[in-house]
C-alpha cells in the first residue's frame, strides 16, 4: 500500500476510466437527470454515497463468505441484493432522521438501485483488487478509495453536462436533435476531451 | 395469434428498446466495438429478458406488492448467472472481451422495465413474445451500431478487412465514438419520424 497506488486510482477513476464518459456506466441517469443543476448535484452525492458504502460491503462480502465458502459464482446475485437492501435502508434511514435531506434526494436515491455505476464499481473492485481468489494487499483500503473516486467522476461529468445543458436552452437546436439526441453528441465531445487525459501515466 | 405478432414485433421497430425507449445504453456503448461482440450480448440479453419475464409471469401472484422489485431482480440475477457461467464454458474468448458488463445485464433497465410494465401483469404467453421481440429489437439495434462503429472504426466486419485502401477513422472505436454514433442515429430516426407525420 504506497501513496503513488491511491494516485494511480485516483486519476484513472476520475479522468482517465470516467465512469460515465470512458466505461458508461450509470448513462441513464447522466442522460435523465442533468437537465438542471441542482437535481443533478443531488443524484451525484447520492451516488457516491452509495458508490462508496457498498464497495465497502461488497468487499467484506466477498472476502470473508463467498471465497472462504468457494460461491465466488454468486457474485452477480450476492451483490445486487445487498446493494437493493443498502439502498432501501438508507432511504428509511434519511426519511425518519432527516426530512430536508430526504426532500433534497427525493425519488434519487430508489433509483440508484438499478444505478450500473453502483454494482459496477463492486464488480470493478473484486476483478481489479483480488488476484486468483484472494486479495491483494491492501486491496480493502484501494476499493473503499475507488468507491470514493468513482463517485466523484460521476459527480464532475454530471455537473459539467448540467452547466452545458442549462445554456443549451436558450440556444434555437434542430427540432430532431432535441433532448436525447443532442445530449448524447455533448457527451462524445466531453469524452473526447477526457479522453486528453490518457498520457497520464505514473 | 394475430395478437401475439403484435407483440412481438412492437419490440422491433414501434418500441424498440434502444432507438424509442432509450433504455439499456450502458452495454450498448460498452461492447459495440465490434460486430461479434454486439451479437453476444444481444443474445445473452435476449436469453435473460425472456427467461426472467417467463418466470415473472408465473409468479405474478404469488410475488408481494411491495418487495416485487427485489423479487424480480433475484430472478433477473440467476439467469444472468446462468448466461455469465455458460459464456465462460463455451465462449471464453467473447467472455474476456465483454468483461464486466456481462454480469452487468442485471442492472440494464430493458430486463426490469419489461418485468415492471409488462411481464408482472401479461399472461405467461404473451410475456413470452414480449420478451423474445424486445430481445431481438435490443440485438438489432447493437447489430446496427457495432456494425457501423466496426466498419468506420476499424475498416473491418467480423474482423474481415472489407475495403483495402480505406483509412479506419480511429475514434469512432473509442468511447467517444459510440456516443457520437448513437446521438447520430437517434436524431436520424427522429428525422424520419417527422418526415412520415
Amino acid at each position: 500500500m504506497n501513496l503513488g497506488q491511491f494516485l494511480t486510482v485516483f486519476i484513472s477513476s476520475v479522468f482517465i476510466y470516467n465512469v460515465i464518459l470512458s466505461r458508461f456506466l450509470g448513462l441513464c441517469s447522466f442522460i435523465a437527470i442533468s437537465k438542471e443543476t441542482r437535481p443533478a448535484l443531488a443524484m451525484s452525492l447520492a451516488v457516491t454515497f452509495v458508490t462508496t458504502t457498498s464497495s465497502l460491503i461488497t468487499w467484506l462480502i466477498y472476502q470473508f463468505l463467498l471465497i472462504p465458502l468457494g460461491l465466488t459464482y454468486l457474485r452477480t446475485i450476492s451483490f445486487i441484493l445487498v446493494i437493493a437492501t443498502f439502498v432501501q435502508l438508507v432511504e428509511m434511514f434519511i426519511r425518519k432522521a432527516s426530512p430536508p435531506l430526504y426532500r433534497f434526494f427525493g425519488i434519487y436515491l430508489p433509483l440508484i438501485t438499478v444505478n450500473c455505476a453502483v454494482f459496477g464499481v463492486a464488480v470493478l473492485n473484486t476483478d481489479m483488487f483480488f488476484v486468483n481468489g484472494k486479495a491483494s494487499p491492501g486491496s480493502f483500503y484501494y476499493s473503499v478509495f475507488q468507491g470514493i473516486c468513482v463517485g466523484l467522476g460521476y459527480t464532475l461529468a454530471m455537473l459539467l453536462m448540467s452547466a452545458i445543458r442549462e445554456r443549451l436552452d436558450f440556444c434555437n437546436v434542430p427540432k430532431s436533435l432535441k433532448e436525447f439526441p443532442l445530449a448524447f453528441i455533448i457527451a462524445s465531445i466531453m469524452s473526447l476531451s477526457f479522453m486528453g487525459f490518457n498520457g497520464f501515466r505514473f | 395469434m394475430k395478437k401475439l405478432f403484435q407483440e412481438f414485433f412492437k419490440g422491433i421497430i414501434k418500441e424498440n428498446p434502444t432507438f424509442v425507449l432509450v433504455l439499456g445504453l450502458c452495454p450498448t456503448l460498452a461492447v459495440s466495438v465490434s460486430l461479434s461482440n454486439g451479437i453476444g450480448m444481444g443474445i445473452a440479453a435476449t436469453f435473460v429478458i425472456v427467461g426472467s419475464n417467463i418466470i415473472i409471469a408465473l409468479l405474478k401472484n404469488a410475488i408481494p406488492d411491495k418487495i416485487r422489485i427485489p423479487c424480480y431482480i433475484v430472478v433477473i440475477a440467476t439467469f444472468v448467472t446462468i448466461a455469465e457461467l455458460t459464456m465462460k464454458a463455451y465462449s471464453p474468448a467473447l467472455n474476456r472481451a465483454l468483461g464486466i458488463y456481462v454480469p452487468l445485464i442485471v442492472v440494464n433497465c430493458i430486463v426490469l422495465g419489461r418485468a415492471e410494465a409488462y411481464a408482472s401483469k401479461q399472461s405467461t404467453v404473451n410475456s413470452l413474445f414480449d420478451g423474445i421481440g424486445m430481445g431481438l429489437g435490443f440485438t438489432l439495434a447493437l447489430i446496427l451500431i457495432s456494425g457501423i462503429r466496426e466498419f468506420l472504426g476499424a475498416g473491418k466486419l467480423f474482423g474481415h478487412t472489407l475495403i483495402k485502401s480505406f483509412e479506419p477513422i480511429f475514434v469512432i472505436g473509442m468511447p467517444s465514438g459510440a456516443l457520437l454514433v448513437i446521438g447520430l442515429l437517434l436524431g436520424f430516426f427522429n428525422l424520419l419520424k417527422e418526415r412520415k407525420t
